[in-house]
């Protein structure tokens, strides 16, 4: 049990008084920034880097910088999700999914719970990840250099086809929607060939349409937009808030395991690969909808809504630095800034980083426990008081909230212009909802397209237009069969009732 | 009562005139929040020098006032350099380029020109080099190139950052000199490129030295030769037998290929001498830092420096060179 005793020696290292406050104001930071829409953990974590430049350079420093980094991030992926449930604006790309039950869930005035069950999923997510990355990380490290474009086009394809299908509405609207998705994804520097597409000329369109932007108008603008029109006040206001929320909802949850162990294992897979902890929340929501016994009850407001997305995206966030660590390949935005941060201290992330520094390592590993730990007290201790801001009027929160949307387009990218951007996807989000079009798709669509595209061209490009590449080897025809069957898992399943003498169910209802 | 006000206005004025004789004599400083803006995006080689170089002068104390590293790396950085020529004469703001400098107006046809700026300093060059997966035969880049001509045209696949950028330019250029034919796959970041070289999914690549340094060293990566004139100039041990100066350079090689990329520092246009002689200042006490050289250390970066003229010479020629390249590869913008 070699590893146990690294780890013990981690815990050693961490477990300093010093290090102990830097994880909390850490997690506190993350969970303000993770609540702020734009600015993400990336931008967090890249505005404090120089902060912990002194820092490391101290003996055993090092660890403590990356303590304090490392936590502003499981803050961030802990607090995405409390706008995400209380206004329907995902504080974080990963949190979008948890809108589709938190939300509804906070309307029928069980906010807490949602919280409660949102908070409790990220840690479980996190503990299983960090389970992975302590007794498996060699294995597993492996795995994701099998990973070439076909791999990751497959991966992509099988986040689109566990996600759709579930949208209630028409099946034309979906696809328009995730049509556009694709159109405005494609806008932009185009990787492959290196040539600007769609952008007409404007030199605003540069830089395409970022993914946040479009998320904080049609979610956040949007929902103001039609709380304004159904009469001025939150649907979930009325709840009543009870301290103990904590305590019955996690007499509920042991119940959800399988779906627990499946949404981690889908976030964890993501998170190794790297395909992001975006796509894991929403290929882990499609799943459990697949799976569950209340399929159809996804998307009213169920505490299982809310476990899958926030399990895979914490699971995935979390293992996402695993290739960061063995690889210098970060698996996500914020751990890319956190790769170029061991850069500037002078260590070299990499296969050799786990002997040459096993201290550091080790220690971060075992802040990994620690600082999850520490992120779900601080966060379920503030539960009822998260709930309680529905109970600030609305004609005193709607202005605070579009001015933190406004704020968090403009962070992004420094620009006003995504300001403007933000309220034109905010009467879009209006005019969806309006006429029954579904906005998922289209995130989704928006949100991988690019990387979707990117994987397909690039596998074209290696078979030379061959498109068997997709079934080439067992890893990637495994996935891509996967999909398939997931797509057409309606159909499938119907005959498989059939088959059995059961009644399918009516083609229309 | 009146001459007395009248000469206290005088001496006011005369106050004044000697305030004003004295400012040209004090040094320009910014006068508020530096912005140092990256043309591309957040942990890659530009980002992790500006926020080295941003995180220096913090704990240094090097300027009066803060300094903040902005990400705009819409458009293959387009972003960032038009901001940058839109905000002229301000000396509040700097700008770190990399090779898209040159290649994006190039490729793209946005309208700026490292003309529109004024070039502060040369920090250092970034070398590039030849990497092969380890479990391949290759041993040096002949062997590689020839096994690529055997192999027949775009059977062999070098993998790369963006596409018309630094990393398919010395392919394409490694084509022109070889007569061999490679199938060039464009990757959004040097990070993934190694990776996807230990993984077997290309057959080589152009990494810079920090991109694939580690992988080196874990035995999964062979460089083959560097793109320089001259050996790189770092003696200390890398592997169990070679440093980065054991690395041949590619023309020794019989392959005359050679690229370097710019780490340089840029201001807006219509800047004034003071500003960019502050500018240079610090960094030049930047240059003098361990911590510094630490980090040129473990990028084995090529630690050609030029300030004013020369440097204004070298980027005038590295677009000419670049313009060359391009048109012969069919990258220009029509």
């Amino acid at each position: 049990m070699h590893e146990l005793q690294a780890l013990f020696g981690g815990f050693q290292v961490a477990l300093s008084w010093f290090n102990l406050l830097l994880m909390f104001a850490g997690i506190t930071l993350g969970v303000i920034i993770g609540v702020l829409p734009g600015l993400g953990g990336a931008n967090g974590v890249a505005i404090l880097l120089p902060l912990t430049f002194s820092m490391a350079q101290e003996p055993g420093g090092q660890t403590s910088a990356i303590i304090l980094l490392s936590c502003i991030y499981w803050g961030a992926l802990f607090g995405g999700a409390i706008t995400s449930i209380l206004f329907n604006i995902p504080g974080e790309p990963w949190s979008v999914a948890t809108t589709f039950d938190g939300y509804p869930l906070a309307q029928k005035g069980r906010a807490g719970t949602a919280l409660t069950t949102s908070f409790t999923s990220s840690f479980v997510g996190a503990l299983l990840a960090v389970l992975l990355i302590t007794f498996l990380s060699p294995i597993v490290a492996n795995f994701a250099l099998r990973f070439g474009p076909p791999e990751f086009f497959a991966v992509y394809l099988l986040t689109f086809c566990a996600f759709v299908g579930m949208s209630k509405g028409s099946p034309f609207k979906t696809i328009a929607s995730m049509m556009l998705g694709f159109a405005l994804a494609a806008v932009g520097i185009d990787t492959v060939t290196g040539q600007l597409r769609l952008t007409f000329g404007f030199i605003a369109l540069l830089k395409g349409f970022d993914f946040l932007i479009a998320v904080i108008g049609l979610f956040g603008i949007g929902e103001i937009l039609l709380t304004i029109e159904e009469g001025l006040e939150f649907k979930g206001a009325k709840a009543k808030i009870n301290v103990k929320v904590v305590i019955e909802t996690w007499k509920e949850l042991p119940r959800y395991w399988k779906t627990y162990l499946r949404s981690a294992a889908v976030g964890c897979m993501m998170g190794i690969v790297p395909g992001g902890a975006t796509p894991a929340s929403f290929m882990s929501y499609g799943i459990a909808k697949k799976m569950s016994r209340d399929g159809d009850k996804f998307g009213t407001g169920i505490v299982e809504g809310v476990l899958a997305p926030e399990t895979a995206a914490h699971a995935a966030g979390t293992s996402a630095l695993l290739p960061m660590i063995t690889l210098g390949v970060p698996g996500s935005p914020t751990a890319a800034v956190l790769l170029g941060g061991l850069l500037i201290w002078g260590l070299q992330p990499g296969p050799l980083l786990f002997t040459e520094k096993a201290d550091f390592v080790w220690g971060l590993i075992a802040s990994m426990y620690l600082g999850n730990i520490a992120g779900l007290i601080v966060v379920l201790t503030c539960v009822p008081l998260f709930a309680a801001i529905l109970r600030v009027p609305f004609a005193i929160i709607a202005p605070v909230i579009l001015v933190i949307c406004a704020i968090g387009a403009y962070t992004v990218h420094n620009d006003i212009f995504d300001v403007y951007l933000m309220v034109v996807f905010g009467v879009m989000g209006y005019i969806f909802k309006k006429l029954d079009y579904p906005l998922a798709p289209l995130v989704l669509a928006l949100v991988l397209g690019d990387n979707a595209e990117n994987g397909f061209r690039q596998s074209m490009l290696i078979s030379q237009g061959d498109m068997r590449i997709f079934f080439s080897n067992g890893l990637v025809g495994g996935i891509t069969v996967l999909s398939l069957i997931l797509l057409f898992w309606p159909a499938i399943s119907s005959l498989i009732d059939v088959a059995r003498g059961r009644k399918a169910p009516p083609a229309a209802g | 009562m009146k001459s007395k006000l009248l000469s206290r206005g005088r001496l006011a004025v005369l106050a004044g005139a000697a305030l004003t004789a004295c400012l040209p004599a004090l040094a320009w400083e910014p006068t508020k929040t530096v912005e140092f803006i990256v043309p591309a995006g957040t942990g890659g080689g530009a980002d992790q020098m500006a926020r080295l170089i941003q995180s220096i002068i913090a704990k240094h104390n090097l300027m009066k006032q803060p300094m903040v590293v902005i990400n705009k790396s819409g458009g293959a950085g387009a972003e960032g350099f038009l901001d940058v020529k839109s905000a002229k004469g301000d000396g509040n703001k700097i700008i770190i380029t990399l090779s898209n400098l040159f290649t994006t107006p190039l490729a793209t046809g946005v309208p700026f020109n490292w003309k529109d700026l004024t070039p502060v300093e040369m920090m250092a060059l970034d070398e590039f080099v030849l990497w092969v997966n380890a479990k391949t035969p290759y041993k040096t880049s002949k062997d590689y190139v020839e096994a690529a001509k055997k192999a027949g045209p775009g059977k062999m696949k070098m993998g790369g950052t963006g596409s018309k950028q630094e990393d398919q330019i010395i392919t394409v250029n490694l084509q022109k000199q070889t007569g061999a034919k490679f199938t060039y796959i464009p990757f959004k970041g040097g990070g993934t490129v190694a990776t996807q070289l230990v993984g077997g999914h290309i057959d080589s690549s152009v990494n810079n030295p920090i991109e694939a340094v580690s992988q080196w060293r874990a035995g999964n990566l062979r460089p083959l030769c560097v793109f320089d004139s001259k050996p790189m100039d770092y003696h200390q041990k890398i592997t169990k037998d070679m440093a980065w100066s054991d690395i041949p350079t590619c023309k020794s090689q019989g392959v005359d290929v050679e690229y370097l990329m710019l780490r340089g520092i840029f201001m807006p246009g219509g800047v004034s001498q003071d500003m960019v002689d502050y500018y240079v200042g610090v960094l030049n006490k930047v240059r003098e830092t361990p911590e510094w050289k630490q980090f040129m250390d473990n990028g084995a970066f090529n630690q050609t420096h030029m300030t004013g003229k020369a440097y204004r010479d070298w980027v005038a020629d590295a677009e000419k060179r670049h313009e060359e390249l391009m048109r012969e590869a069919g990258f220009l913008h029509k």
